[in-house]
């Protein structure tokens, strides 16, 4: 039971039609526009951890996290929720039921048309899980208490709450279907620094106390140390480093995982010169080839140009590099 | 506890940012009381209105086109005269004015219903739902509105024998007119809906698997339904408009089931004769009721638009 696995997602592929409308495109003779969004990403999450997922904008966390739930379908690879394939498993009630979603923007994650009450109390009525009116209430007045609200709260509506109310809102309707495996998207990106605390605390005291398992994505390191039992980099659709949290921390193998790391504000590096990440993103639509982080890294050679990496196990951590591969640390 | 709940309800529309904006604005109270006389007048013309123009028994052609009680010849029993066939002009605007509301109100809601239904079914849908929906509005709405109803009316009219036409002529304007304005609410909810299906909320309601349909009715028809409120009042002016127009022009209303614009149409004829009150009253309510209206909705329109308070 400990070792088990809630999600799967083996060589999971997302491209994105970006071409011009039809007649445009016909009309000037423009090709098919392609935009790879997640490139063949492989990950297991077991049952009561966190796999956290970091990476600059664009670089493909919202689609993994979209599709983990379903509301995108890859374009290859499979996604496996507790071994079934996820299609199959939503088509279940009794397993969608036990996956849901906490978005990140805790204004536009609730209808405002309605009061929290049954914001809360909509997945208990799609699920058919209380049998009374009576019910339903008691359990959103228990779940509100749950995630640190009153059960009056139930009655207003979402514009009378802050940023971080209206996130325990979003937590308390993810909780309501009595889930085992929720995903995160970025749930605190959008809330002031000592709410991001409360919100983050909230969610790990409910995963111990429900075993709960979560993917969680986010761009704020940070956040992702005190989150995360297992952590994934992403640069450009692909995971570059996958492996404990705290091993990466401690010991960052990829190079790109090493900048961003270098990057973290600390105080204790004020004054001294830092490693820059340099340059943009290149675009997704027409990424470079080899491995794509080859125009940003102090390490690339002629083979990073031409070649794409394959993941190497090293330690407990996964890593796609050639010069992590071959023993390159220098430029 | 139902009555507590109502009396609340009452309490907090009166306490209402709406409100408040409504009774700051003269412009609003004044049209708002205008309408409302009007509409007074309309629905209860049955129980107020002095004569009875359908009651062709009371009819006298010595009463015809006698002049309005204030000018020489004129009677009281007739406060603004009465019209060729002796019909007393201030009942038949009253009657008038109820049929013009009924079917004008009417061809609106049907025109909200079927452009709202399109409108969200175009943006939540997408793709080639959306194109094919949008161009039949966009092609329709190169044409004005008064040629569409004109040409509905026409095609039903050659369809069906005439007396059952004139039976169910009011339906057929209301089919008429209603299908004419459907574009402009299908087009204002679809692009509500474009915007409100990709937020998070709905992408909530898909986690759990919603279907379509109760997602599109309960959680995306609340927020797109504020314009077509505003929509619906302007169209209002437009519809009663439209129905005199078609009335006017001979193709809408008997003269057994005068509207406004029938009358108007009548009281054309002695326009030139000197018998001007028989189509320069029903014109002035026509004017007032639909201007009125419009104030209303201009009015409605800057309350709910935030960046204007």
């Amino acid at each position: 039971m400990a070792d088990e696995t809630v999600l799967e997602a083996a060589g999971v592929s997302r491209v994105f039609d970006v071409s011009s409308p039809w007649l445009q495109r016909t009309l000037a003779r423009e090709p098919h526009r392609l935009l790879r969004a997640v490139d063949d990403v492989s990950f297991t999450i077991p049952r009561g951890t966190t796999l956290a997922l970091v990476g600059e904008s664009g670089c493909g966390k919202s689609t993994i996290a979209r599709m983990s739930v379903g509301l995108l379908a890859p374009s290859a690879g499979d996604i496996l929720f507790e071994g079934q394939p996820l299609s199959a498993a939503r088509a279940q009630p009794g397993l969608r039921r036990r996956m849901n979603m906490i978005f990140q923007d805790p204004y536009a994650s609730l209808n405002p048309r309605w009061r929290v009450r049954d914001i809360v109390a909509e997945p208990i009525r799609a699920f058919a899980m209380a049998k009374s009116r009576a019910e339903i209430i008691e359990r959103v007045g228990a779940l509100l208490a749950r995630v640190g609200l009153s059960a009056q709260d139930g009655e207003k509506y979402p514009h009378e709450f802050s940023g971080g109310q209206r996130q325990r809102v979003s937590i308390a309707r993810a909780l309501s279907s009595d889930p085992d495996f929720l995903v995160c998207d970025e749930p605190t990106s959008a809330l002031d620094v000592s709410v991001q605390a409360q919100i983050l605390n909230l969610m790990k005291d409910l995963q111990r106390r429900y075993g709960l398992t979560y993917l969680f994505i986010s761009h704020n390191l940070a956040v992702v140390r005190h989150m995360a039992d297992r952590l994934g980099v992403m640069y450009l659709g692909r995971i570059v480093e996958l492996g404990p949290a705290e091993e990466i921390f401690r010991a960052p193998r990829h190079p790109y995982t090493r900048l961003l790391l270098d990057a973290i504000p600390d105080l204790a590096m004020i004054g001294r010169a830092r490693a820059q990440v340099g340059g943009e993103v290149p675009s997704p639509i027409d990424p470079p080839p080899g491995c794509t982080f080859h125009p940003r890294c102090p390490l690339a050679n002629a083979r990073c140009r031409a070649e794409k990496p394959a993941v190497t196990l090293i330690g407990a951590s996964q890593v796609a590099c050639h010069a992590v591969a071959e023993g390159r640390t220098e430029p | 506890m139902s009555e507590a709940r109502a009396a609340g309800r009452l309490a907090r529309a009166l306490d209402s940012d709406l409100f408040y904006s409504f009774r700051r604005s003269p412009v609003a109270v004044f049209s708002a009381a205008m309408a409302l006389l009007l509409v007074l007048g309309a629905v209860l013309a049955p129980l107020i209105a002095p004569h009875d123009p359908f009651d062709l028994v009371s009819l006298n052609l010595m009463d015809s086109l006698l002049p309005p009680a204030f000018l020489d010849g004129g009677e009281w029993t007739f406060p603004l005269g009465t019209d060729n066939q002796g019909r007393d002009m201030l009942s038949g605007i009253m009657y008038g004015a109820r049929i013009s509301l009924t079917v004008g109100v009417s061809a609106v809601l049907f025109a909200v219903i079927v452009g709202t239904v399109l409108g969200l079914l175009a943006g939540y849908a997408g793709e080639a739902i959306d194109a094919l929906l949008m161009r039949i509005a966009d092609v329709q709405l190169t044409f004005p509105a008064i040629l569409i109803a004109l040409l509905v009316d026409g095609v039903i009219r050659a369809a069906v024998p005439r007396d059952v036409h004139e039976q169910i002529e009011v339906y057929v304007l209301i089919f008429a007119i209603g299908i004419s304005r459907w574009p402009q609410f299908a087009r204002t909810v679809r692009g509500s809906t474009l915007v409100e299906r990709n937020k998070d909320y709905v992408m909530a309601a898909r986690v759990i698997g919603l279907s379509s349909v109760r997602i599109m009715l309960s959680h995306i028809l609340p927020n797109v339904i504020g314009p077509v409120l505003v929509i619906f009042t302007l169209t209002l002016g437009l519809a009663i408009l439209d129905e005199a127009t078609l009335s006017f022009l001979g193709v809408g209303l008997p003269p057994t089931q005068p509207s406004l614009g029938t009358l108007i149409r009548i009281g054309n004829d002695f326009l030139f004769s000197g018998e001007w009150w028989v189509t320069i009253f029903p014109g002035l309510a026509l004017v007032a009721m639909v201007l009125s209206i419009n104030l209303l909705g201009d009015w409605l329109r800057d309350a709910l638009n935030p960046r204007l308070r």
